[in-house]
């Protein structure tokens, strides 16, 4: 940013609404899968038919309770849902049923790392709430279309204090928690498709100010990027009117992606009236010492745990631990692998490495990795144990598994004549072979030219093949240079 | 207290009704009389007390996540007033305005 | 020729072959038909019911075990779902709706072999105390036809007065079972809050509404009690205690007992004086037969009515929301509106449908609910009344810390006569008073014919217990209607 812009510094709140991924919705049995032909995961309940009741989904409390423990927030025991009332097409009953009022996770935050460091940013509160249908634009030129599938399928909301401050907060946090979801497997976190959505309340002040700027809340963010943006273009935006000597309308803004510019949707002149109150509908919900228990018991070792766990236990870098950490399947094939070899470091570069490289030729998951994870560990033993070099095992008999991926790599590499030769006669062969091609550089190695021995080593391994074991290369070079 | 037009306006439009002028009188009277009756109960101390919430005293009622009870499409769109046979349908919302 | 004085009657002539279902069923559609006049019908199944009578028939007479409510002849009101038959909560906004699911209590009435005949007209959306706010026009009253039957559930109350079916069911959120049945002269029952699922049971206040039964006859009552309450896992609120065997334990004798009573309500000057000295004399009968009757002071009394209005309205104006002529019911966007542009926004278009749709009375309490959760006044109308129906609870368990029942006039005054109240919402809602209380408490009442007016209409006790403790009151009841109703109180019109 330029100078005049070091000036002001923009504040930012996220809202994040996460679809839950239970089997069924929040309130009734209809499927809470995403998509589906239009209007097929609809039940009477879910459609808002005349003397339809609604009955809570025990998961749905779970997960919440679970990203509520994995955010340190605490669980308030005593809930209920609240009736939110609007009118809206794809809002069947003509409210919403929210925990507005007891929201089940109550502060807590998300640690952060950006190139300034790590940091805290606080959460509010986390709260159940039920998702409403689509509203399609574009099927019809003269109606809207609803689709009620979506309609029901249990949200949590996330949302921040006022912590964030810049693009690039706004985009680890979001990274972040995302990570979480994935981990505790209660949201897919898939922003193109809407089970991860995001809302951003932004206002700037001068630095040093105490009070907040007017804020505007931007909507339609469909991607992590596009949060970034987003609050980046409307900081500018409004900094552009404050320096006009201009004031920030409170209204609602949507980010247009191709433009890069955020538009007015509405200007909000009266504040929404919700009429909340406890839905009669619905008895409390309590959060039990024995629900907690088990919900705890159920949390999976999250990225921080492990990343602490990798750098102290195994001794590993800490760049090598975030990464491997940075989706839960990784870091499960990373634990399998050492399950079966005690060199940790071998581990992790092979994770980083050609399993890596692979995964991103085919833009896979690690799910999708043929060779299992007691098959890295054999080959690691293989390059420790002498008997074949890192090179040849991750360029030839990595390739060799991932078409075979059920073979022995011993065996496999024996049929493919990928053992190193530690056979001293062999080895001296290929050395002479070499030594005789190129006297010239014999010659100036005699010389004082000691940098050639590299030359040397790599024409042996190349006539070898890879198989002529690199410490035994070494050392007979060294040894027929002397003489 | 006082019921004037503007609150009958305010209301009207949160409850999604409309009054003709002529009515909007009439509904403005109704409101001042009900809301004149309702407002005896200030009379009563209930400084301290808990509001009741919930009729029955049962809590915890979940239901496991077991998917079951969608009904047909077309069944789902029986009694919609316009469809095409897979949406509901409604005039065109205005969403962008200017 | 077919005559019907109770179900128990109705099986054993069954059983001798005395009568059958076809016969009962024609019985009906028969005085339906004569019937006519009094509107208290909106749908009649006539081949349907016929069908269905042929079909249990021949199921007993192939020696099939009967059900509890085998061939029962059951009329419902028109806010309770029967899959694939019109259902309109008597509102021009649910005109054409046909459910796609069957409410708990029916498909219990169903599973038991009851015979659906027709559903009954009441007031839009159970909001009336005469069943004159029914977009079907009004119902009159079978003794009088120059009076209202009562509401809501007007229609189903006449429809036993008259002799159109054996029982009916109907809704009760603020006395719409048993002042219907108050001024038709018939039995009517609010059993506990949460009593009976309210699955399928179009909502007016969701805290209050609960399914009543009307009958000639408490042993009727406690049967179709028997099968259709019960815990139901669509209904969060529908209660998990086990359903006593109402029928079976009727006959036992009640003993002596704790009876209290207000005087602050026997003694308003709202009460009709014959009333209020009618209840005095049973009083008198009462502790001559050596049962403890003693007056239980009531502050609460003028808070009761006002608590009842602010909290069912909030409760209907969220209810209500979700007709907007958008996923079924009446769609009149358009109709009101001349300006073209207009139509283009969203809000017009809920706003046409939506006043076009409901009645006077509805778009009143809708307004009032709005304004009482709205923001400025929620804490000074909404949670106060939550404060009072707290309060109300909590004296109301007290009472009963020392009593076992609770007697009340069921109405201030008989049937009124047509157009009386239509104008004055204050006036309709203060006829309320005595009924409102166990739907504020969630305990159960029922209201007892047992009493004749020099204008020659009937009028009722009503008695309440403890919450579920349904076996007792209708124990009480069954003895009572025995023992104190004034001759002749069964003969019909």
């Amino acid at each position: 940013m330029s100078a005049l812009h070091d000036e002001y510094e923009v504040v930012v709140g996220l809202e994040v609404h996460a679809q839950l991924l239970t089997n069924s919705k929040l309130f009734c049995g209809d499927s809470a899968a995403y998509g589906g032909e239009p209007n097929t995961h609809v039940s009477p309940i879910t459609l808002g038919h005349p003397g339809t009741l609604p009955k809570l989904n025990r998961k749905a409390i779970e997960y919440a309770v679970k990203m509520g423990l994995a955010c340190h927030c605490s669980i308030t025991r005593h809930n209920y849902f609240a009736r939110k009332n609007y009118f809206y097409p794809d809002l069947p009953k003509g409210y919403q049923l929210s925990q507005h009022t007891t929201p089940v996770c109550k502060g807590g935050y998300v640690t952060i790392r950006t190139g300034e460091g790590e940091k805290q940013i606080r959460l509010n509160r986390i709260h159940l709430e039920e998702d409403a249908g689509k509203s399609l634009h574009d099927v019809d030129p003269d109606n809207t279309c609803v689709d009620y599938n979506r309609a029901g399928v249990p949200l949590i909301e996330i949302v921040t204090e006022p912590d964030i401050r810049s693009g690039e907060e706004a985009y680890a946090y979001l990274t972040e928690l995302r990570k979480l979801l994935r981990y505790l497997e209660i949201c897919d976190g898939n922003m193109e498709e809407g089970s991860m959505r995001c809302d951003a309340n932004i206002s700037v002040r001068k630095k040093g100010d105490q009070q907040l700027g007017t804020k505007v809340e931007v909507k339609n963010l469909n991607s992590i990027r596009n949060v970034k943006r987003a609050i980046e273009a409307e900081a500018k935006r409004m900094i552009g009117i404050v320096e006009a000597g201009g004031v920030i309308v409170q209204q609602t803004r949507s980010f247009d992606a191709a433009s890069g510019d955020t538009f007015a949707l509405r200007t909000k002149e009266d504040a929404d009236d919700y009429r909340y109150f406890a839905d009669p509908d619905l008895p409390p919900f309590l959060v039990t010492e024995a629900m907690l228990a088990q919900i705890r018991a159920a949390i999976p070792a999250l990225p921080e745990e492990r990343i602490a766990r990798y750098t102290r236990e195994l001794q590993l870098p800490e760049y090598d631990a975030r990464v491997i950490t940075d989706d839960k399947e990784t870091a499960t094939y990373f634990e399998a692998i050492i399950r079966h070899t005690n060199n940790y470091k071998a581990a992790a570069n092979w994770m980083l490495g050609p399993l890596k490289s692979w995964l991103n030729e085919n833009n896979a998951r690690i799910t999708a990795m043929p060779v299992p994870p007691a098959t890295i560990a054999a080959l690691i033993a293989l390059i420790d144990s002498g008997q074949i070099s890192f090179s040849v095992a991750s360029s030839r008999l990595f390739t060799a598994l991932l078409d075979n991926p059920t073979a022995a790599p011993d065996a496999l590499a024996r049929q493919l004549n990928l053992l190193q030769d530690s056979s001293e006669q062999n080895v001296a062969q290929w050395i002479e072979e070499v030594l005789n091609r190129m006297p010239d550089k014999v010659a100036e190695y005699k010389k004082g030219k000691k940098g050639l021995i590299g030359l040397f080593v790599g024409e042996v391994k190349k006539i070898s093949k890879g198989k002529a074991d690199p410490k035994l290369t070494n050392d007979i070079l060294l040894r027929k240079l002397q003489q | 207290m006082e019921v004037n037009i503007a609150l009958v306006d305010k209301l009207a439009n949160l409850a999604r009704l409309q009054f003709a002028e002529e009515e909007k009188e009439l509904i403005r009277q109704d409101l001042q009389r009900m809301i004149g009756f309702v407002d005896k109960l200030n009379e009563l101390n209930t400084e301290g007390v808990e509001p009741l919430l919930h009729m029955t005293e049962a809590v915890n009622i979940l239901r496991e996540d077991v998917v079951e009870g969608s009904v047909p499409r077309e069944v789902a769109l029986k009694n919609a007033p316009e469809t095409d046979g897979v949406y509901f349908k409604v005039p065109k919302v205005i969403s962008r305005e200017s | 020729m077919f005559k019907y004085d109770s179900i128990a009657q109705y099986h054993a002539a069954l059983e001798s072959d005395a009568a059958s279902c076809v016969e009962a069923v024609q019985y009906y559609l028969h005085r339906i038909e004569k019937n006519r006049h009094l509107n208290a019908f909106l749908q009649v199944y006539a081949e349907e019911a016929l069908e269905r009578a042929r079909v249990l028939d021949a199921s007993r007479k192939a020696g099939k075990k009967p059900g509890k409510l085998h061939g029962v002849v059951v009329a419902l009101k028109d806010v309770i779902s029967y899959k694939d038959h019109p259902l309109t909560a008597s509102s021009r906004i649910l005109e054409n709706f046909s459910p796609i699911y069957n409410a708990t209590a029916v498909e219990k009435l169903l599973a038991e072999e009851a015979i659906i005949i027709g559903n009954t007209n009441c007031d839009e959306f159970a909001m009336g105390s005469t069943n004159e706010n029914s977009a079907w026009g009004p119902v009159l009253n079978a003794r009088d036809t120059s009076r209202v039957p009562g509401g809501s559930s007007g229609g189903a109350a006449v429809a036993v007065q008259a002799g159109l079916c054996m029982v009916s069911l109907g809704t009760d959120t603020g006395g719409s079972v048993r002042q219907p049945a108050d001024f038709c002269g018939v039995v009517g029952l609010k059993p506990t809050y949460g009593r009976i699922s309210r699955y399928g049971v179009i909502a007016y206040a969701s805290s209050f509404d609960q399914i009543g039964i009307f009958g000639n006859n408490v042993p009727d009552v406690a049967r179709v009690l028997e099968v259709i309450a019960g815990p139901d896992a669509y209904d969060s609120t529908a209660a998990q205690v086990p359903v006593d065997a109402y029928a079976a334990g009727l006959e036992q004798a009640p003993g002596k007992l704790r009876i209290a009573y207000f005087p602050e309500a026997l003694d308003s000057p709202a009460l009709d004086p014959e009333i209020a000295a009618a209840i005095k004399g049973l009083i008198e009968d009462l502790r001559t037969a050596g049962h403890e009757v003693a007056p239980v002071s009531f502050e609460y009394l003028d808070y009761i009515v006002p608590a009842y209005y602010i909290l069912t309205t909030a409760e209907a104006s969220s209810n209500l929301a979700r007709y907007d002529g958008v996923r079924y019911g009446s769609r009149f966007s358009g109709a009101e509106s001349d300006n073209v542009e207009k139509k283009s926004f969203l809000t017009d278009f809920y706003r046409e449908t939506r006043s076009a749709g409901f009645g006077k009375e509805v778009k009143r309490r809708i307004m009032l609910g709005t304004f009482v959760l709205s923001a400025g006044y929620y804490d000074a109308y909404f949670t106060k009344a939550q404060q009072v129906r707290r309060l109300l609870v909590e004296k109301t368990k007290l009472v009963f810390n020392s009593f076992d029942i609770i007697i009340l006039p069921t109405a201030p005054s008989t049937a009124f006569k047509t157009g009386e109240k239509m104008e004055d919402p204050i006036s309709m809602y203060l006829a309320d008073i005595f009924t409102v209380f166990a739907n504020l408490t969630g305990l159960p009442a029922i209201s007892l014919p047992l009493f004749w007016h020099s204008n020659g209409m009937p009028f009722s006790l009503q008695i309440m217990t403890n919450q579920f403790r349904e076996l007792s009151l209708l124990r009480i009841s069954h003895q009572w209607i025995q023992q104190y109703s004034v001759a002749g109180i069964h003969e019909k019109p």
